[in-house]
């Protein structure tokens, strides 16, 4: 039994109502520790003035530079000692989860038990950035509960200025629309990256995200400095029983007003079967005795939403890989940034394809943290400098499917032209 | 010679690795790993998911509060173990996902979940759970509880996570502070702080870089100073946009306040590339109260938004395509909320945002 609660007239208000109550939970934690008494009466002190009373610090284990993130508390008596002594810390450990977040129940009760041990026993499923947060721990904890983890064969994640903590999709695991191995991706990239993780010495972080195709469930173009996002270059599939099974239960208006109208390039007709082009783009798939559709592949900007909207009858296609975006993140300082194309298709079939992209991954990383200021992410740094100076110096071939125009103002000297285009020429020569 | 006694503990050297995942994934899943065909939604909260191969798998969802007790993860296993088939999957939401290869056990495991205070839905064009921050709770900067928000969102929002009813799936986020950890959302609430940082000129010294602070801020505000004889730093309070920026790195810069951190509430962001290309998300409202504890004001215009929109909007219309359809300036007619100068934009290129053309609906 663990010592009185304090009382939590705010935090009281947040059990009622249908939704799985965070405060009941800690409750029930602060039942058989001293130590979640403090917590409560902590985050109610937060609530009854609205104000956050957790600051900073230094603490880590032995041989990581990161990963631990340190609270100490700041409400304190007169005589300057913790009103909330139970809770004066509460340190996160952030341990990387499986990538796509797939678990058995055996490793979460083992984790449990560890976290009942010597944390708080209160586990957020998941951070923002994708790792386990094991919330709630104190300074003499943190080193037998990561060894705990360490042993079960997890490994810390990303915190400061660092390679992050990666993401990656449900996948090929369960999704038909993957179209990579998004899991072997993220592992490789993140053993690649495990020093840059664990000791942070870049100009500021940088996030891997993975998702298998352009739904792109994990985020990754708003959220990552670089997003793999699945795609693929040929037709796209078609399966006459389902798109049959489709109409039939859905009928033309909701084809016309839900599936063709809505296709962004318009890529998408209606035909009589006999009138169906037979040219090398062109996917087709009967509805009916007497109709089918017909989509131009070169048209198609693979944006999902009619394979979203007729799953299995339209489908992604075989040649397979991914389009990768660079400089994504959210406002702070220069505003907004979503990611950009630095590479339209990038193949991922093969083991070498897979090392391939872990290469570019690194190439980035070092001229990212070559030449980035302090605190600047990666996007900031292409504002910066122009994206034709970073990809001369990642050595990436410019290309029109980066740009969503070209040029819109005469403020550039341009005597270099002639050169460019013997260039371009010399190349297509070649190929 | 026998060895001085120590009480330096036994160093255990790390092991560095990151795990592949496929001893964590449900056996069907490796066996139909990168062969699924199709799937389908037989009732909310449930996807069923068919291979080349044959193979079926019927996934449940249920909604979680995301941080949670450990007792609740052991109850989520127990019912794991118990109902389905000892497998589980967490999405980017937070939400639980049960997998089990036989529709019969599919209506047991719904039952069990909702036995123990879980909701199953989430899936498809419904309003799925709130990706959110640490708050109060644990940040060292936030100007808001997660939490809290979140949970007298949801409660709000409980029938529409059960239910497909939406015109598309609603995405939402909260952030605590404008570096929006939670992420861009179809609808989101964020913390707009409205007053200068308040400056304990006494402790800037031994605990900011200056040069460092100096260089955080976005709008060139802040400028090293000497206060009282000893080295600070000022805020020319008429060019401060109050964003924050310097509070992590200087936290004597306190731009918390109880009273004018508000909140201020986003649309239309969208990371999918299906239909239109990704957006980013519009402030609509602001100058909300911070009222914990079950933030009345954030959910009252947050609920107004969101029954708009499903009143209104076309089947597959996100919140955004919706915006792209009606414009503007109904959808400020439509929910009834404010267009006030401070929603047009004076940020760098900012003359993008502005209407550059006669299309004007009238």
């Amino acid at each position: 039994m663990a010592k009185p609660m304090h009382p939590t007239p705010n935090l009281d208000q947040l059990e009622s109502g249908p939704w799985p109550s965070f405060v009941t939970g800690l409750k029930r934690l602060a039942k058989d520790k001293d130590y979640v008494v403090d917590v409560l009466g902590h985050l109610e002190h937060s609530y009854q003035t609205r104000k956050g009373y957790w600051k900073g610090g230094t603490v880590g284990v032995r041989g990581y530079g990161g990963g631990v993130i340190p609270r100490f508390t700041e409400i304190k008596d007169d005589a300057g000692q913790p009103v909330f002594k139970d809770a004066a810390e509460f340190h996160t450990i952030r341990i990387m989860p499986p990538p796509g977040m797939h678990y058995d129940t055996a490793t979460l009760r083992q984790m449990c038990d560890v976290w009942e041990k010597y944390g708080s026993g209160l586990i957020a499923l998941h951070g923002q950035t994708g790792d386990i947060m094991f919330q709630g721990c104190t300074t003499e904890n943190v080193q037998p509960a990561w060894d705990e983890f360490n042993k079960m064969g997890f490994d810390m994640g990303g915190a400061g200025p660092s390679v992050r903590t990666g993401m990656s999709c449900v996948g090929a695991a369960r999704c038909e629309q993957s179209c990579y191995d998004e899991a072997k991706a993220h592992t490789m990239v993140v053993n690649r990256f495990l020093d840059d993780i664990h000791r942070p010495a870049l100009p500021y972080k940088f996030k891997f995200k993975f998702s298998g195709c352009p739904n792109d469930c994990m985020n990754s173009i708003q959220r990552s400095d670089m997003a793999i996002i699945g795609t693929w270059r040929d037709n796209m599939r078609t399966d006459e029983a389902l798109a049959k099974k489709w109409f039939a239960k859905h009928g033309m208006n909701e084809l016309v007003n839900d599936v063709v109208s809505r296709c962004p390039t318009k890529a998408i007709q209606i035909k009589e079967i006999k009138d169906v082009r037979k040219t090398g783009s062109i996917s087709s798939v009967a509805l009916n005795d007497t109709q089918a559709l017909e989509i131009d592949n070169k048209d198609c900007v693979r944006c999902m939403h009619c394979i979203n909207v007729m799953t299995g009858a339209l489908a992604t296609g075989v040649d397979k890989g991914a389009t990768i975006l660079i400089g994504g993140k959210r406002t702070l300082k220069i505003g907004d940034l979503m990611g950009t194309v630095a590479v339209p298709f990038f193949k991922l079939q093969n083991d070498e394809d897979y090392e391939n992209l872990v290469e570019l991954g690194q190439t980035i990383i070092d001229f990212f943290a070559e030449n980035a200021l302090e605190h600047e992410r990666t996007g900031e740094m292409i504002e910066r400098i122009g994206l034709v100076n970073f990809l001369e110096g990642i050595g990436l071939e410019i290309d029109a499917n980066m740009v969503n125009s070209p040029r819109m103002n005469p403020y550039v000297n341009t005597l270099g032209w002639d050169e460019e285009v013997a260039k371009i020429n010399a190349k297509k020569a070649a190929a | 010679m026998s060895q001085p006694t120590t009480s330096q503990p036994q160093m255990r050297k790390p092991v560095e690795g990151f795990l592949d995942n496929k001893k964590f994934l449900h056996p069907k899943f490796v066996a139909n790993y990168g062969n699924w065909k199709y799937h389908d939604r037989p009732r909310p909260g449930v996807l069923h998911h068919v291979s080349h191969s044959g193979d079926q798998v019927w996934t449940v969802r249920a909604g979680t509060q995301r941080q949670m007790d450990h007792y609740t993860i052991r109850r989520l296993c127990d019912i794991a173990d118990n109902f389905a088939e000892g497998f589980v999957h967490f999405t980017i939401r937070s939400n639980i996902e049960f997998m089990v290869s036989a529709e019969q056990k599919v209506a047991p495991l719904i039952a069990e979940l909702e036995k123990n205070g879980f909701p199953v839905g989430g899936t498809g064009n419904s309003v799925s759970m709130v990706s959110h921050t640490q708050g109060w709770l644990h940040c060292d900067i936030p100007g808001t509880d997660a939490s809290g928000v979140v949970k007298s969102m949801m409660d709000g929002l409980y029938d529409e996570f059960k239910a497909e009813e939406m015109p598309n799936r609603v995405h939402l986020s909260t952030s605590c502070c404008e570096i929006n950890c939670g992420g861009q959302a179809d609808i989101a609430v964020i913390i707009q702080h409205t007053k200068p940082p308040r400056i304990n000129h006494e402790m800037v010294a031994n605990v900011c870089e200056r040069p460092t602070v100096v260089a955080r801020c976005p709008v060139a505000a802040i400028r090293p100073a000497l206060v009282n004889g000893k080295p600070s730093l000022e805020v020319d309070e008429k060019k401060c946009i109050c964003c924050g920026a310097c509070y992590p790195p200087c936290p004597p810069m306190q731009i918390n306040d109880p009273e004018y951190s508000k909140l201020a509430i986003w649309v239309g962001g969208k990371n999918s590339n299906a239909r239109g290309k990704p957006t980013f998300m519009k402030m609509v409202a602001s100058g909300l109260p911070n009222n914990a504890p079950r933030w009345p004001e954030v959910n009252a215009v947050v609920g107004n938004i969101l029954r708009t929109y499903k009143a209104d909007a076309r089947p597959w219309e996100r919140l955004s395509d919706w915006i792209d359809r009606i414009g503007w300036p109904r959808f400020f007619e439509k929910t009834g909320l404010p267009f006030t100068k401070y929603l047009i934009d004076d940020w760098r290129g900012s003359r993008a945002n502005l209407n550059a053309s006669t299309h004007i609906r009238f």
